[in-house]
């Protein structure tokens, strides 16, 4: 689903954010991504989305190598990866409904359908009850739900989150993860950026590190605690 | 073909969900601007001032283009003959001027027709009836054959009446009338020059407002972008409400116009009672109206597709 072969990201100040990273993230596969702060994970994260470029190399998604995706592809791009944010990224002056209504509007997918297909998104995330209320009034953790039911009313292939949990307490973290483990059972592939490795330790998925930019195989290692699993 | 036919109910559903979603814009737009009346008004008013100008102007100059036409049915040349003359005389160079292919009609004005004439539109009477005898001389007023209108077809026939030995002089009364069309010419060009002005600053107010619009939402732009959202799709309510500044400026103008007429409208009628003249003000009418709105919106629509060519794709998201 996800290929990179060899990819270097550089700047325009000259700061090489990735350097030579290669590896392949199967259809249906649900990985995380670690690694200190500055390392590169969410220039990753942009290159899958076309946020940003490859400087050196080539990203593979969905069969389709990015670099021959012209400016006018790019939204095609987007719609078949939902993305999340650490901040949400929700528009406050819209009711939750609209929020997660956006791809489907976007999209121009008509009204009955749209409307369907958001109330299954927000029963998914459990805020069905909260579709007419506006994103400030949610808490953090709701405001992420709404986040990733935005990112799965479309249904695309590839889920993408960088430090979806960053903000959030130890329980809720694992609430939003367990919620991406439904969704990478249904067939979605999932990558995920995260700090919290006692929680990735915990679910006990496959995981790729990146320091200074280049991926490494050491392995996690709790923040002093020991793997007992 | 069964291919098509069998894609042909998606196609249609997916032409409905575009026509709805314009029709959503459109609708949504003229929401959104509904709840900022104020900024809003302040727009449409300055887009209404500026489109309003010139169409007033030019109103002005047709009415007077109207008005002068009506004149021109009245041109003619005042033969004053020389002060012995009388009107047997006055009468047979009427009858030769009568035999010209270039002479519509010769009026004869006696001396005493013409002192007549003038006790009665002077006010004078008094002060006429102290004179012992007659100053005023014989006059023909001399016009030419129906469907002559230019002043200039009438300049060698002036010419030939100038050198008859009865004649005192020759009043050709169409120089100020040439004049007038000169200035109306004139204040034609002057008005292009002011329309062109004005509609760029139509386009410049409303490159603005949108500029600002899309500045106020930019993380709604660059959430929109990050979720799939084609260009197209981002610079539709834009672009829409471009339009309806547009739309608004337009009618606004309309009625501006509309005022100005009806200000103007009872001296106007006064005046030209008073010169025993029909003389009505055209207003706008159905199709200046339209012309008008349609400028206001193309002019309007201009000025965001500039804004939005310029500052949209500067929002990218990160
Ligand atoms: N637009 C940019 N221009 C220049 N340098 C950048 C840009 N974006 C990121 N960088 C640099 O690239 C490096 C990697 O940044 P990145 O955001 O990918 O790290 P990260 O792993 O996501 O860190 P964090 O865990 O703190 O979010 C950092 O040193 C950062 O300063
Ligand atoms: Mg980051």
């Amino acid at each position: 689903m996800i290929q990179f072969d060899r990819v270097s990201k550089r700047y325009p100040g000259g700061y090489e954010a990735l350097s030579d990273v290669s590896f392949l993230i199967e259809a249906g596969e649900m990985v995380f991504l670690t690694g200190h702060s500055g390392a590169g994970k969410s220039t990753l994260m942009k290159l899958v989305a076309l946020l940003e470029r490859t400087s050196r190399g080539q990203v593979i998604v969905d069969g389709r190598n990015l670099a021959g995706v012209k400016r006018s592809g790019i939204p095609q791009h987007r719609r078949k990866i939902g993305i999340i944010f650490q901040d949400h990224k929700l528009l406050h002056d819209r009711t939750v409904f609209d929020n997660v209504a956006l791809p489907l509007v976007v999209a121009g997918i008509g009204h009955s359908e749209a409307r369907r297909r958001v109330r299954a998104a927000l029963d998914k995330v459990g805020l069905l009850d909260k579709e007419r209320l506006f994103p400030v009034v949610l808490s953090g953790g709701e405001q992420q739900r709404v986040g990733i039911a935005r990112a799965v009313v479309n249904k695309p292939p590839l889920l993408i989150a960088d430090e979806p949990t960053g903000n959030l307490d130890p329980a809720l973290s694992v609430e939003i993860m367990k919620l991406f483990g439904l969704f990478n059972q249904v067939g979605v592939t999932v990558l995920i950026a995260s700090h919290d490795h006692r929680l990735i330790r915990r679910l006990g998925k496959r995981h790729l590190m990146l320091d200074h930019g280049r991926l490494s195989d050491r392995p996690l290692h709790g923040d002093g605690e020991t793997f007992d699993g | 073909m069964a291919k098509a036919s069998m894609s042909g109910p998606t196609v249609f559903g997916r032409l409905g969900a575009w026509a709805a979603h314009h029709g959503h814009s459109l609708l949504s737009t003229l929401g959104r601007l509904s709840r900022a009346p104020v900024a809003t008004a302040m727009t449409v008013g300055v887009l209404g001032i500026a489109l309003a100008l010139p169409a007033a102007l030019h109103l002005v100059v047709d009415n007077m283009r109207a008005l002068s036409n009506s004149w021109e049915s009245a041109l003619h040349i005042s033969v004053f003959l020389k002060p012995g003359v009388r009107v047997p005389e006055a009468e047979a160079l009427a009858t030769t001027l009568r035999a010209r292919d270039d002479v519509g009609s010769v009026r004869v004005i006696g001396p005493d027709e013409a002192l007549a004439e003038f006790r009665e539109q002077s006010g004078f009477g008094a002060a006429l009836d102290t004179l012992r005898e007659n100053p005023l001389p014989a006059v023909l007023v001399v016009a030419p054959p129906a469907g002559i209108t230019s002043p200039g077809a009438l300049e060698p026939l002036r010419g030939e009446i100038e050198r008859h030995a009865a004649v005192d002089f020759v009043q050709l009364d169409t120089q100020w009338l040439q004049r007038l069309f000169a200035i109306l010419a004139i204040a034609q060009r002057g008005i292009i020059v002011v329309a062109v002005l004005l509609g760029i600053a139509v386009v410049v107010t409303v490159g603005n407002t949108i500029r600002l619009d899309i500045q106020n939402r930019r993380q709604e732009i660059e959430v929109t972008k990050l979720i799939g959202g084609s260009d197209a799709f981002i610079r539709r309510p834009f672009l829409y409400t471009g339009f309806w500044y547009g739309v608004g400026g337009g009618l606004t103008a309309a009625i501006l116009v509309a005022f100005a007429l009806f200000a103007v409208e009872g001296p106007v009628a006064r005046l030209a009672g008073l010169y025993g003249s029909g003389f009505t003000l055209s207003g706008l009418g159905m199709g200046g109206f339209g012309a008008l709105v349609g400028t206001g919106a193309l002019l309007a629509w201009a000025g965001s597709w500039v804004a939005v060519g310029r500052h949209l794709d500067e929002i990218e998201p990160t």
